[in-house]
């Protein structure tokens, strides 16, 4: 048991969440994460996807149930809120850059005020992480300058400058053109290679196929189905899966 | 191959149907109607003025005034001339707008601010305030605070006083030191503090730039210019003469004083403007999207850190405009202060009209005073409004 919770770097135990007294948007969530492991979760809108992944980083908190980040519970005790932030990447789907900063200032602001790396340090890593998502020439630009495949990634560089133990995505390329979906997977297939714990909500199926460890399926606050992508998409269990992979595999 | 850079082409086509052409002329008709009817009126005016046999210009102003000024920031007299008298019309007016300027900015950031505190009451306190000062006419509420200072306190003879200080229909009467020339040594002190504190602070960026280490941005400047001029006053020779009020038996005596003129316009403005300034900044606040708070959490930025880095910077060139506004509502509703005599410009100006008859020029007088104090804080806005600009192509 103890081995198992230590190798699970998140633990949803009958987490429960409403919104207001009436919208029951999470319904005793049972979820383990496994240190290193990638996870695409999927559903339909309106289905918790996001809301799940946004309580891993307390952006939303729950109400019921306990929730366990490397070690951590997360209540209302803002020391233990402040290191999971610290050790939680995410990235959002309107991308959330600072408009008002340049792309360098935009990857260094956390780490500089939050991590007190000096000035120096915090810019040549950025530049590292920058390289890393290839728009290292785009460093002094503001982020309104960018195209949104642009901006997405300088976002990803952003949430990886922190050089966190999970990255959190919630629907990276959904406000994306096609063309630039496909440069912003591409850096999120090459940080798959590199062992850090990768929790995505997405509808990119082939995305799923290359790079999940494991493909969740929600529905109306609950985990309806969790299998490999391949038995997912090929054999999927539940009615409910079933119509959903139809819809977004038809055409 | 070098391809040869193209601009675009220079599009001239005055046709009668062209939209060139056509703005043109409705540019010109617009001169024309507004000269015509600047002319039309001025050259009505002379004609009526000579008619009647008013005089006219500007000599009026050397002459001695001939009224005594309630307050005045300097001295002035009776046999002073006119233009004296203006001055300090003008120098009420502006110590009023630029106390007040300040004042509201500070109460009505707070108010706005505390608008979104976690706490129910101060939301409820912030909600309140604002609803019920910018509800009720601005001209109501100076003759309100008029109403409380001079008719609810009490009288001159039984001034109410906390040690020195003395509170009374007669205003605030509080010590003020005797001046001497060594009170410029403590003016030298806090001019050096404040390059002191600025030199500290570049220290400290850099500092905080290298190590990463972060240093008191505020407390220790603030210590360093309050030290700098104790440093100064020790060294202008320690002048501690002051001039204490003491109860007379017809008044307060000696100090220096706050009327309840100047008290009860600054009060009605401030809290009046205060209130449009606390929405102003609420709703620069709510215009930054939510997003921009949930990317400064989810890094890690603490809540202080989220508003100055993050949504203060965001939230100010939404502000800007509308805050301009206000101020220049702020400087031009102090002219109501005539309606409980505060001796402000437009005062002044309704006197020496009164007296000499030179209705025109006194009016232009007026107006020529706001226009230029609003221009200039409008042009100070404006400018800081474009360096605060975001980048986007």
């Amino acid at each position: 048991m103890t081995t198992q919770t230590q190798d699970n770097i998140i633990v949803f135990d009958k987490v429960n969440k409403w919104y207001g007294n009436n919208f029951h948007v999470l319904r005793d969530i049972d979820l383990n994460v496994r240190r290193g492991e990638r996870i695409v979760i999927c559903g339909p809108s309106g289905s918790g996807k996001s809301t799940l992944i946004r309580c891993i980083n307390r952006l939303e908190e729950h109400q019921e149930g306990r929730l366990v980040v490397d070690g951590t519970e997360l209540s209302d005790d803002v020391k233990a809120i402040d290191k999971i932030r610290k050790e939680v990447g995410m990235v959002f789907q309107q991308f959330n850059l600072f408009p008002h900063l340049t792309v360098l200032e935009n990857l260094t602001l956390s780490p500089m005020y939050v991590g007190k790396v000096p000035k120096k340090e915090a810019e040549e890593k950025a530049m590292v992480q920058l390289k890393r998502v290839r728009i290292a020439e785009q460093a002094d630009k503001y982020p309104l300058q960018l195209s949104g495949g642009q901006q997405q990634r300088v976002a990803i560089a952003r949430a990886l400058c922190l050089t966190p133990k999970i990255m959190l995505f919630d629907e990276p390329t959904s406000a994306l053109d096609p063309e630039m979906i496909k440069e912003v997977l591409d850096v999120m297939v090459a940080m798959a290679d590199q062992g850090i714990t990768m929790i995505c909500v997405t509808h990119e199926m082939g995305f799923a196929k290359a790079v999940a460890d494991r493909v969740i399926f929600m529905d109306q606050g609950q985990i309806v189905e969790q299998n490999t992508p391949n038995e997912f998409f090929n054999n999927p269990q539940t009615d409910r899966s079933k119509d959903f992979l139809s819809k977004i595999l038809g055409h | 191959m070098a391809v040869a850079p193209r601009t675009p082409p220079k599009k001239r086509d005055w046709s009668w149907r062209s939209q060139a052409f056509r703005g043109l002329l409705y540019q010109v008709i617009a001169v024309l109607l507004i000269g015509g009817v600047v002319w039309w009126l001025a050259s009505n005016t002379a004609e009526n003025m000579r008619i009647r046999g008013i005089k006219s210009g500007f000599d009026f102003l050397t002459q001695p005034a001939g009224f005594d000024i309630g307050e005045s920031l300097f001295s002035f007299d009776s046999n002073n001339p006119y233009w004296k008298a203006f001055l300090v019309g003008i120098g009420n007016t502006l110590r009023v707008a630029i106390i007040g300027i300040i004042l509201t900015t500070i109460l009505g950031t707070m108010v706005g601010v505390g608008r979104f505190s976690r706490n129910g009451l101060v939301r409820g306190i912030c909600y309140g305030y604002v609803e019920l000062f910018r509800n009720v006419p601005v001209l109501l509420q100076l003759l309100m605070w008029y109403l409380i200072f001079t008719e609810l306190l009490p009288d001159i003879s039984e001034a109410k006083n906390i040690g020195p200080v003395f509170l009374s229909k007669g205003g605030l009467t509080y010590p003020g030191p005797v001046w001497e020339s060594g009170h410029l040594w403590i003016l030298g002190g806090l001019i050096a503090g404040a390059a002191a504190a600025w030199a500290y602070r570049r220290w400290a960026t850099t500092q905080f730039e290298a190590t990463g280490k972060l240093r008191s941005m505020f407390w220790v400047p603030l210590i360093i210019v309050l030290l700098a001029g104790a440093a100064g006053w020790v060294a202008g020779g320690m002048p501690n003469q002051w001039q204490i009020p003491t109860k007379g038996e017809f008044a307060i005596e000696g100090g220096s004083s706050l009327t309840p003129e100047f008290l009860a316009v600054l009060f009605g403005l401030v809290l009046y403007t205060a209130a449009f300034v606390a929405e102003v900044v609420r709703s620069g606040i709510q215009s930054v999207p939510r997003g921009q708070s949930e990317a400064a959490q989810a890094l890690g930025l603490a809540k202080g850190q989220e508003m100055q880095k993050v949504l203060l910077p965001q939230a100010l060139r939404v502000i800007i405009p509308p805050m301009t506004n206000q101020y220049l509502n702020l400087t031009k509703n102090s002219s109501l202060a005539v309606a409980i005599g505060y001796p402000d410009v437009v005062s002044i100006s309704n006197t020496a009209l009164n007296q000499t008859g030179r209705a025109v020029e006194c009016i232009a007088i007026i107006m020529l005073v706001y226009l230029t104090t609003s221009l200039s804080t409008s042009f100070f806005m404006n400018w800081y409004n474009s360096k605060s600009a975001i980048k986007e192509r």
